[in-house]
């Protein structure tokens, strides 16, 4: 506890819960993991994460089954439901937590972004969140009947004129325009509603659109970029960003740059939070955490998951090879990186990778499978609920990040424990809320940031 | 799979002379000077509180289900359009934010397939029937006009008969995409580290005239499988014909008929026509239950449903609203009792196996459904005592489906 702390204010933890889903970090064999696509485990989920008053919960998305050397991949979870069905349900029994998902820029059309996302926003009470997603395979375009067209350095192009084309359609309606006024029998005046005209590169629609402004106007966006383009596009756009970055330092570095690159938008360093995506282990003891912390990555790193990552590496079939043996002799093949389709690939020179693989195995000498939890698995926090809490907060008072994503690895209860006893630990630090601040999303997401005083926060000052 | 379970053959469906009773809920109602009304709640027309209101009537008067229209057609514009209620919502996001507060009523929105991709719509109404826990059921609808297609500008406006031959396709993509996981795909095999068993989950590898899909979907089987398809012969069409091709779509994959007509005798019609297509597609028309839309302004005594509709006719005359025809089909404006007694005698007359109400004004029409007029029908004997429970396939008679991908091909 921190009581005796005096100064400036602390800045205040922004936690998020990510649903464990399709992910590798998602234990399914634990006899605690629960069904992936009843809807109780959202229920339990959702209600862990608004007991412990998180700003939102999250869902990825994924359009196509991953595939493994030409099969549907088996060994992780595989299946989900659809993302704005499972929202608008979830919004019927919670009443403040923010609902945000991955939404592919590539395999929807503005019109219904626009419309999906107002509707969510307006039964949600203004709870919505929006995750930009540009993928421009054609493995996943094969579900769809446009087809995977998009070049891949049109993604941010895309992605931007997207998000511009729904913000001109949530911008058309006047947020005053229902009057409702049965006296004069007026019930949205005709000049309450704009009629949109876009000529651009990806898209060229015009009409009037047919869904009243919503209780957030747009919903909150979130961005996960890193490369360049994505660092510019979520530094004009977004209110929240996932990227992570595994040191503090790493955090600072990056935390600073996007920061830095706000003010040529018109924005301000406050107008973003920075949440990269984080995991943890909990345990009565550093060394009993440690020790659960062991046991979850070999839950999460099965011998089949380890030969499937050295296979993502080395680009060959490999399971002939035993996961508790030592790494190949033969080297990667270089021309067939995309043996793992559907799922975000290593953007690294896969060579140079692998050398640095063979010479950590060799150094620690590690099997396949050790190797395997060694560079993928390490949980971002582990310790007690008390260590883990000051882990969190001098991560976000070092502005190394204004929070987390929080990613469990177990559906549904993998928040519980969390919830129960780091929570209150935070809230002792006097750097997490005690209750909901407001109605909506962006109400608590920037509670502590001062309004702007051209307040509504306008799209006009967004420049994109 | 977990879920209702709905293995084998039901004995269920409505028992001879029974109707089926559906409700419509678009907005404040039908009449477009509906919101007018004292009782009306205009002001909430695009919040969950309404939705959930409307819903939980509906669902606590036994209906069989629930349908929620949707279009992307552009707010009304010109003479009178600013006394009319402009906007809506989603139609699929209403019945997941309605489904978790719902107990037993079927949840059917429309959904447009003209402009939409088959494969979103499949993930949707399967996801709606996982969190309705198997009540979810759609309307597939199109999108007519060059301002619709103009909102998405990829395509120009087509004639109705593309639009479903399309919708014929779309079906079909979706119902395989729901096919394309078995139920016991998940395994969660531990001794060899394999969550699906994925040769039960299968390529659907559809190609069409409009569509190619790969699949497998993303979306698990939802508890019951195959959500019911409910289709609309004629919405729309001024003069109560059919829309070109969609009888053909109907007889292959409708498991409901929904249709307007002028009167008793031409919904008899239209049912005969319906039961030939049917049987046309191979399958057994009794099984496919036809039910014919029926506008209502219901109030306590006949001389108040008829003044509340001059009240609502004048306001829309003074504000230069086209008298448009307001469902297309035979109307109701009186008591629950004479309602009660045109449900009879359309059951009966083998004009319908069931109506669909549309009320004219909101939620005062669904208050007077649930209050007088389904309790007179079940003094008749034309509804169950109680609502029928499991899930919506199972109202209507519905086995659980052979999986398309499963079952012997001929």
């Amino acid at each position: 506890m921190s009581g005796g702390m005096s100064g400036p204010r602390k800045k205040l933890v922004h936690l998020a819960a990510h649903f464990p889903g399709v992910n590798n970090t998602t234990v399914w064999s634990d006899p605690a993991s629960g069904s992936q696509t009843d809807f109780a485990s959202f229920v339990h989920f959702a209600h862990t994460a608004e007991r412990g008053f998180f700003d939102f919960l999250f869902l990825a998305e994924g359009l196509r089954l991953r595939e493994h050397r030409g099969q549907i991949h088996d060994l992780d979870v595989v299946g989900r439901p659809d993302t704005f069905t499972v929202l608008n349900a979830i919004a019927a029994v919670t009443t403040r937590l923010g609902l945000g998902g991955t939404i592919n820029t590539t395999f929807n059309e503005p019109v219904e972004i626009a419309k999906q996302f107002a509707s969510l926003d307006h039964l949600s009470g203004g709870r919505s969140a929006w995750n930009l997603v540009t993928s421009s395979d054609a493995f996943t375009g094969e579900n769809f009947r446009r087809g995977g067209f998009l070049r891949p350095e049109q993604r941010y192009e895309r992605a931007a004129e997207i998000l511009e084309v729904a913000k001109e359609w949530w911008d058309s309606w006047a947020g005053d325009a229902v009057r409702a006024d049965r006296a004069g029998g007026v019930f949205v005046p005709d000049g309450a509603i704009a009629p949109v005209r876009h000529r651009g590169e990806q898209f060229d629609v015009h009409g009037r659109f047919d869904t009243p402004r919503s209780p957030q106007g747009y919903p909150v966006l979130l961005q996960s970029g890193d490369s360049d383009p994505g660092r510019e596009f979520g530094a004009a756009t977004a209110d929240a960003i996932f990227s992570r970055h595994g040191t503090l330092e790493a955090g600072q570095a990056f935390f600073a740059d996007l920061k830095g690159r706000m003010p040529r938008y018109g924005r301000r360093p406050a107008d973003l939070k920075i949440l990269p995506a984080a995991t943890f282990v909990l345990g009565d003891s550093p060394a009993d955490a440690e020790q659960r912390a062991d046991h979850v990555r070999s839950q999460q790193v099965g011998g089949q998951t380890a030969i499937a990552f050295l296979e993502q590496v080395w680009g060959r079939d490999l399971s002939g090879y035993d996961p508790d043996g030592p790494l190949p002799d033969i080297d990667p093949d270089p021309e067939n990186v995309s043996i793992t389709r559907g799922r975000v690939r290593h953007e690294r020179d896969t060579m140079a990778l692998a050398r640095q693989w063979r010479e950590l195995a060799e150094s620690k000498r590690l099997s396949i499978r050790e190797l395997i939890i060694e560079t993928t698995a390490r949980q971002s926090f582990i310790g007690t609920p008390a260590q883990v809490a000051e882990q969190i907060d001098s991560y976000v008072q070092a502005d190394a990040s204004d929070g987390f994503i929080l990613v469990p690895h177990l559906t549904p209860g993998g928040l519980d424990e969390f919830v129960a006893k780091v929570v209150p630990e935070l809230q002792d630090r006097g750097s997490f809320r005690t209750e909901y601040a407001g109605s909506t999303l962006r109400d608590n997401l920037f509670q502590d940031t001062p309004a702007q005083l051209d307040e509504p926060r306008s799209p006009a000052s967004q420049g994109t | 799979m977990n879920g209702p379970v709905m293995n084998g053959p039901t004995m269920n469906g409505a028992a001879p002379g029974e109707a089926y009773l559906a409700v419509e809920l678009t907005g404040a109602g039908r009449h477009p000077a509906a919101w007018r009304l004292p009782d009306a709640a205009p002001g909430e027309l695009f919040t969950a509180g309404y939705w959930t209101g409307l819903a939980q009537l509906a669902d606590g008067a036994g209906l069989d289900f629930l349908v929620i229209p949707d279009s992307f057609a552009p707010p009304a514009e010109g003479p009178g359009a600013e006394a009319t209620v402009r906007g809506r919502l989603d139609a699929v996001a209403i019945a997941a934010r309605v489904a978790p507060v719902t107990r037993s009523i079927g949840l059917v929105p429309a959904a447009t397939v003209t402009h939409t991709e088959p494969f979103h719509l499949s993930k949707a109404i399967a996801t709606l029937d996982f969190v309705s826990l198997g009540r979810a059921g759609w309307q597939p609808s199109v999108s007519r006009t060059q301002a619709e297609a103009d909102l998405f500008g990829r395509r120009d406006a087509a004639p109705a008969e593309v639009l479903w031959r399309e919708v014929g396709e779309a079906v079909e993509v979706v119902v395989r995409l729901w096919d394309s996981w078995e139920d016991d795909a998940v395994i969660r095999d531990v001794s060899t580290g394999r969550y699906v068993d994925r040769d039960k989950l299968h390529y659907i590898d559809f190609t069409g005239e409009f569509f190619s899909v790969k699949g497998p979907s993303i979306t698990p089987r939802s508890p019951q499988a195959r959500p019911p398809v409910v289709l609309h012969l004629n919405e729309g069409v001024p003069d109560g014909a059919d829309e070109p091709g969609v009888l053909a779509v109907a007889g292959r994959w409708a498991d409901v008929v929904r249709l307007s007509a002028a009167d008793l005798g031409a919904a008899a019609e239209a049912r005969t026509r319906v039961r030939a297509a049917v049987a046309a597609a191979g399958r057994d028309p009794d099984g496919v239950p036809v039910l014919l839309d029926v506008g209502t302004l219901l109030a306590p005594t006949a001389d108040e449903a008829a003044r509340t509709a001059d009240r609502l006719d004048g306001w829309a005359e003074a504000a230069g609203v086209p008298a448009g025809d307001l469902s297309g089909s035979v109307s109701w404006v009186g008591a629950a009792e004479q309602l009660a007694g045109l449900i009879g005698d359309a059951v009966h007359g083998v004009a319908a196996d069931g109506v669909t109400l549309i009320p004219w004004a909101l939620p005062s029409g669904l208050r007077l459904v649930a209050d007088e007029l389904v309790p007179l029908l079940r003094e008749r004997g034309l509804r169950p005592a109680a609502a029928r429970g499991g899930g919506l396939r199972e109202r209507f008679g519905l086995s659980r489906p052979a999986n398309y991908f499963t079952e012997a091909q001929v």
